[in-house]
């Protein structure tokens, strides 16, 4: 309870403001209708009137969850209209995509910690590749894939791996290299292996890391299957009703599909959370340390 | 009974580099240590007794002069597993067991399930933590925590032991009685033991040869013999024999850092 109140105060303070920037934002419109007309018009009139536009600036709260309730709920989940299909499209792009960066983040992490020269050679380029701009590279990649025939789900999978190896190599270049200089001495008392260092050692000790930057990863990956779908003009997908609904100026729409991708991000990186707590708490770190 | 060396250092030096400049951390140390000897290191905090033990283990490279280890040099005893080594912390792995601690070397050295778990359970009830197998090192106090590292070290068998003020960290009771076991234990086994304490009785109870060290830099200030008898037991400690070699290395001590008295 105690900590259901600040969120839940927050949430309404956010909704408030969000009223009160759609009457302001929504107004000019409705004023502007009035004159032409040539009528006067009441103040209580336009309070009305911005709540219940149909391409107002900002929609209304209401009506953005009437929307998410209207394309997910009573639309079947096959239907191209359907918020539910649009988001598994996305999702199954993020999800490959964070797949695969997971796992090269970590392969390029265990090089780079065994070997110098790899730390040396491959870190820059690392660290540059996240410097260009995601939007520069996007329809790149989506153009040249698609010349030489591959499409759909693959090329905006890699733009999601490209946005989320960073955060878990970097994370595990720091977790591998977090064990202490006295467990490691420890280790080099026994004589033990460089694989048994690594794996009763290293990776132990870099669980904690790998989820933190798995959550960050796993974000990343969303904006990168989203960002994927807007150069080529895609049918389906988030990014896809981004794209669709500003062409039509459908700004309840676009606003929908945007609280769609919050949603999911939000249920991903929780679900990382707690498989990350799960963990821990079975390789016995202490309970208010998991956290 | 031939007497065997084990460890023979000769003019060792050992210079840290720091940003402050160099630090000389061992300064001339000749040392030579016969199989089954109990020989403890004491000193003030900073003389060098902890760098000293880990030139013996190989954990840090003398800048000058030679040490052997079973005749060879420090790496080649570390690499055929010559000693146990526990260190002034307890150095567990958070996230095993104490029961999968003590077993960690045994892992490292392909021992099979059964020989590691009676191994574990063994030295589990000679450091009183039967019982305790299946808690995470947080769950222990630290005194605790220290004994299971002790635990740890034996489960190795090795013939040498290095401990780094392996009782620091316990109540007065407990470390008495911890006494009493390494001492039985060493009579029971030979091994060699080099032991580092800050408790001039425990060195005095425990040991064959007491190396009193002094700092900046570190160096041997006194060697002492002092084989109370086998068979000793803690009420030695009110014998004159005892108090008299007490009282010489209180002394070495004192001798050993007279510009703190000024
Ligand atoms: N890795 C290191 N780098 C630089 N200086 C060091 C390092 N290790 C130890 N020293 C310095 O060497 C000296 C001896 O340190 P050492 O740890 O051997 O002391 P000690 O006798 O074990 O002290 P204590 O009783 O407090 O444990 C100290 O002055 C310390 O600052
Ligand atoms: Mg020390």
């Amino acid at each position: 309870m105690k900590r259901v109140a600040p969120i839940f105060t927050v949430v309404a303070a956010i909704i408030a403001i969000w009223y009160v920037a759609a009457v302001f934002l929504n107004a000019p419109f409705e004023r502007d209708q009035a004159e032409r007309a040539g009528r006067p018009i009441a103040f209580s009139e336009i309070l009305q009137r911005t709540m219940v536009q149909e391409r107002p600036i900002l929609p209304a709260p209401h009506q953005v969850a009437a929307e998410l309730w209207d394309t997910t709920v009573t639309k079947k989940i096959t239907s191209k209209r359907s918020l539910v299909y649009h988001a598994w499209i996305t999702l199954s792009a993020t999800l490959l995509g964070f797949v695969m960066g997971t796992v090269l983040g970590i392969v390029l992490a265990v090089g780079i910690v065994h070997s110098s020269v790899l730390d040396k050679s491959l870190m820059p380029w690392i660290i540059t590749s996240q410097t260009i701009p995601i939007l520069a590279i996007a329809p790149m990649i989506i153009v040249v894939l698609s010349s030489v025939g591959v499409t759909g789900l693959l090329p905006k999978a890699l733009i999601s791996t490209y946005l989320s190896f960073f955060p878990v190599a970097v994370g595990m270049v720091k977790g591998l290299r977090s064990p202490e200089a006295m467990h490691l001495d420890l280790m080099k008392t026994y004589s033990a292996s460089r694989s048994n260092v690594f794996w009763k050692l290293r990776v132990p000790a870099s669980m904690p890391y790998l989820f933190t930057s798995m959550k960050v990863a796993v974000a990343a990956s969303l904006v990168g299957a989203i960002v994927g779908e807007l150069p080529t003009g895609a049918v389906a997908g988030l990014g896809a009703r981004l794209l669709a609904g500003s062409y039509y100026g459908q700004t309840v729409q676009i606003w929908s599909a945007l609280f769609a991708a919050a949603i999911m991000a939000a249920l991903l990186v929780t679900l990382i959370g707690m498989l990350g707590t799960w963990v821990n708490r079975r390789m016995g770190v202490r309970p208010e340390a998991a956290r | 009974m031939d007497t065997q060396t084990v460890i023979k250092a000769e003019k060792l030096n050992l210079t840290f580099q720091t940003n402050d400049g160099p630090v000389h951390a061992l300064s001339n140390i000749d040392l030579s240590i016969d199989k089954g000897e109990f020989v403890s290191l004491i000193g003030p905090s900073g003389c060098g007794k902890t760098t000293l033990l880990r030139v013996i283990a190989d954990l840090e490279k003398p800048s000058d002069g030679t040490i052997t280890v079973n005749g060879m040099t420090p790496e080649e005893a570390r690499l055929k597993r010559a000693y146990g080594y526990v260190f002034q912390a307890a150095a567990l792995f958070p996230w095993r067991t104490i029961a999968d601690n003590i077993a960690l070397p045994l892992e490292v050295m392909g021992l099979d399930k059964a020989e590691r778990e009676k191994r574990v359970s063994e030295n589990l009830e000679l450091v009183d933590l039967a019982g305790f197998g299946n808690k995470f090192p947080w769950q222990l106090s630290g005194g605790m925590q220290q004994r299971a590292s002790i635990a740890r070290a034996l489960a190795v068998q090795p013939d040498m032991l290095l401990m780094d003020e392996p009782f620091g960290a316990l109540d007065e009771i407990v470390r008495d009685h911890l006494n009493e076991q390494l001492l039985k234990l060493w009579a029971a086994t030979k091994k060699t033991v080099v032991f580092v304490t800050h408790s001039i009785p425990e060195a005095v109870f425990l040991s064959t040869r007491i190396v009193v060290m002094s700092p900046r830099p570190g160096r041997i200030h006194d060697v002492i013999d002092c084989d109370l008898g086998e068979n000793r037991t803690l009420d030695i400690r009110e014998t004159p024999e005892f108090l008299k070699i007490a009282h010489r290395v209180r002394d070495g001590l004192r001798a050993g850092h007279s510009y703190e008295d000024v």
